[in-house]
């Protein structure tokens, strides 16, 4: 039997992570979609021609591991500051990492406004439907009867209204190249949501226009579920409402 | 060569030729024949304008455009301004250049532009001229101030500055040379362990968490340096004056003018004018207020640079404020006190 025990597997980390220390929650997904996102620009030989931009949460204390040139960005802002580096540098990779609470809550605008004037950049959201950094608390993205810190008896939609499928919002716009919603809460749900980036990934080399990949990440402190129950909760609870798949490709909508 | 254009045009044909080459902008008056000119002029020289759906976008749009090491500005009025705060104290923290025009309604945003509006302890650095040719010099300056201090830099100015009509030379200025922007994100630097990582945040490359004081200290530490380093003034008559006007941006053209006329008439008047409104030129304006009976601040406004006055004279001189509020009916700022008799009947009420 390997010496190696379940919880030291954070030692096989990509290449362009500079270290596998982070502070992350023990069960969280952000940290898969983080290794997907290196493991990926480093097979298309991308290292050297790729710009990240970061929003603000818990996904933030990752940025100084990513062996990229990378740009801290405001709450809710990433889209606008990728859209300057993207005209600047055209040649670049461009891609955001940003939550539900930054990119649908603080920055909608943002990133309708950059997937309508078909920038080439790719957008990725990482969707708990909750403010992980804050301990929890209700997002524009929580589902109908989901318990957070501030909607305690879950979310109502009488009292807290309802909430924001990002990716069916984005679809129809014109400048919308690929969209799509991944998960990481199983294998099948990681190699999907991988074979996700790249098409985005290569649309915008291609110059196809925005691309836009929304991926559930659990959120097991946030949620307040046992570690090992996140991912059946996701699968239920959160992917009952915001449906895994691609919703358009080569700029087109993919039927349903 | 000279040429005959407004301030908008010569603003933007400065910027271009001090190498700006992205602007984004959301319209407003009297800031948009600025984006006008920049969304006509930059995809000549191989540049970017965005017409923003936001101010917020706007200045987040040229917030990237500077990371990767490319001349960037934005600007409008006040008001969009105001909207640019948050942006505008995370950018100063990030450590980018970045130009940022303020074509305002007057000269009400005197506390915007010094103060900010922004989170934490931040300062911009702001630069006010009082015509379309000092307005080309200082855009161009702006460019240069930026990229030393990796801080960004305000021009402000006014209706009066954006539209009126002045033979300039917009051409660029010799600066010295710069060192190479080896911070700035351009995409090239990652795969071998030494990314460039544009960050407010005080974080390291490759290691855990952040360093908020020992960051923020250092960047207050840039922040005295410049303001030991870049005060701007102009003064006239001051050696035996018993007066001591002072005034700024297009306002201060109208003082100057007065001052002159009553010199000539052989009144003790003298003039003093901030050009950057931070760091505010307080030891000169000490040293020529040293011998005067009083002090007049004309500003159009309800009296903000006044306080910086006070601060920069403790006390040593009477100081009164002869501006106020003065507006036209749509809000612009061409106020009534924009007149060379009035302006001069205030200086004249003031002396002592």
């Amino acid at each position: 039997m390997s010496e190696r025990s379940a919880t030291r597997t954070g030692e096989f980390f990509p290449r362009l992570q500079l270290s596998p220390d982070h502070d992350l929650c023990p069960g969280c997904g952000e940290p898969l979609v983080l290794r997907l996102i290196l493991e990926l620009i480093d097979e298309l030989g991308l290292a050297e021609r790729a710009i990240g931009v970061v929003g603000i949460g818990c996904y933030t204390a990752l940025a100084p591991l990513i062996d990229l040139d990378l740009i801290q960005a405001l709450h809710g802002r990433a889209p606008s500051v990728a859209t300057g580096a993207k005209r600047m540098r055209p040649e670049a990779l461009l891609f955001t990492l940003q939550g539900d609470g930054d990119m649908v809550n603080e920055g909608l605008q943002e990133v309708i406004h950059t997937a309508a004037r078909g920038e080439a950049v790719t957008c990725i959201l990482l969707n708990n439907g909750v403010f992980g950094e804050t301990g929890g608390h209700m997002t524009a993205t929580t589902v109908l009867g989901q318990r957070t810190k501030n909607s305690l008896e879950g979310r109502d939609a009488a009292r807290h209204g309802h909430p924001i499928r990002l990716c069916e919002m984005i679809a129809p716009l014109g400048g919308a190249a690929y969209v799509a919603r991944g998960s990481v809460h199983d294998a099948a749900g990681v190699s999907r949501t991988r074979r996700m980036l790249r098409r985005a990934f290569e649309s915008q080399l291609r110059g196809e226009g925005f691309s836009l990949v929304e991926v559930l990440t659990m959120c097991p402190t946030g949620w307040v579920v046992p570690t090992a129950r996140g991912p059946q909760y996701l699968d239920e609870v959160l992917g009952a409402v915001h449906e895994v798949g691609e919703l358009k490709r080569d700029g087109k909508l993919v039927a349903t | 060569m000279r040429r005959l254009i407004e301030g908008s045009e010569a603003i933007a044909d400065a910027a271009i030729g001090a190498g700006c080459r992205f602007f984004a902008g959301y319209p407003m008056t009297p800031f948009t024949e600025l984006l006008e000119c920049f969304a006509a002029k930059l995809p000549g020289v191989g540049g970017a304008c965005i017409n923003a759906e936001s101010e917020i976008e706007a200045i987040g749009m040229a917030w990237g455009a500077a990371a990767t090491g490319a001349r960037a500005a934005t600007g409008s009025t006040g008001q969009g301004l105001a909207l640019m705060q948050e942006s505008l104290s995370e950018i100063t923290r990030a450590e980018l250049p970045l130009v940022v025009f303020n074509l305002a309604r007057g000269q009400g945003d005197y506390f915007q532009v010094t103060r900010g509006g922004g989170h934490g302890d931040y300062h911009l650095v702001v630069l006010a001229p009082l015509d379309v040719s000092e307005a080309v010099a200082l855009t161009q300056e702006a460019f240069q101030l930026a990229d030393r201090w990796r801080n960004p830099v305000i021009v402000l100015g006014d209706y009066l500055l954006a539209h009126t009509q002045e033979a300039v030379e917009p051409g660029p200025r010799d600066f010295a040379a710069l060192p190479a922007k080896a911070w700035a994100a351009d995409g090239t630097g990652g795969g071998r362990g030494h990314p460039r990582h544009v960050s407010s945040l005080g974080t390291t490359p490759g290691a855990k968490g952040i360093d908020p004081e020992s960051f923020w200290k250092r960047i207050q530490a840039k922040h005295e340096q410049i303001r030991a380093e870049e005060p701007r003034c102009e003064a006239e008559h001051v050696e035996d004056a018993e007066l001591l006007v002072v005034a700024f941006g297009s306002l201060a053209r109208f003082a100057r003018h007065a001052v002159r006329e009553l010199r000539a008439e052989g009144l003790r008047v003298g003039y003093f004018r901030p050009i950057s409104l931070w760091p505010f030129p307080s030891e000169a304006l000490a040293c020529a207020a040293a011998k005067v009976r009083r002090v007049a601040v004309l500003e159009q406004n309800a009296g903000q640079m006044i306080d910086d006055v006070r601060l920069a004279l403790l006390g040593r001189a009477p100081v009164v404020g002869i501006g106020g509020i003065s507006t036209d009916p749509s809000g612009f700022g061409i106020g009534s006190l924009l007149d060379p008799e009035g302006v001069r009947a205030r200086i004249q009420g003031a002396l002592p």
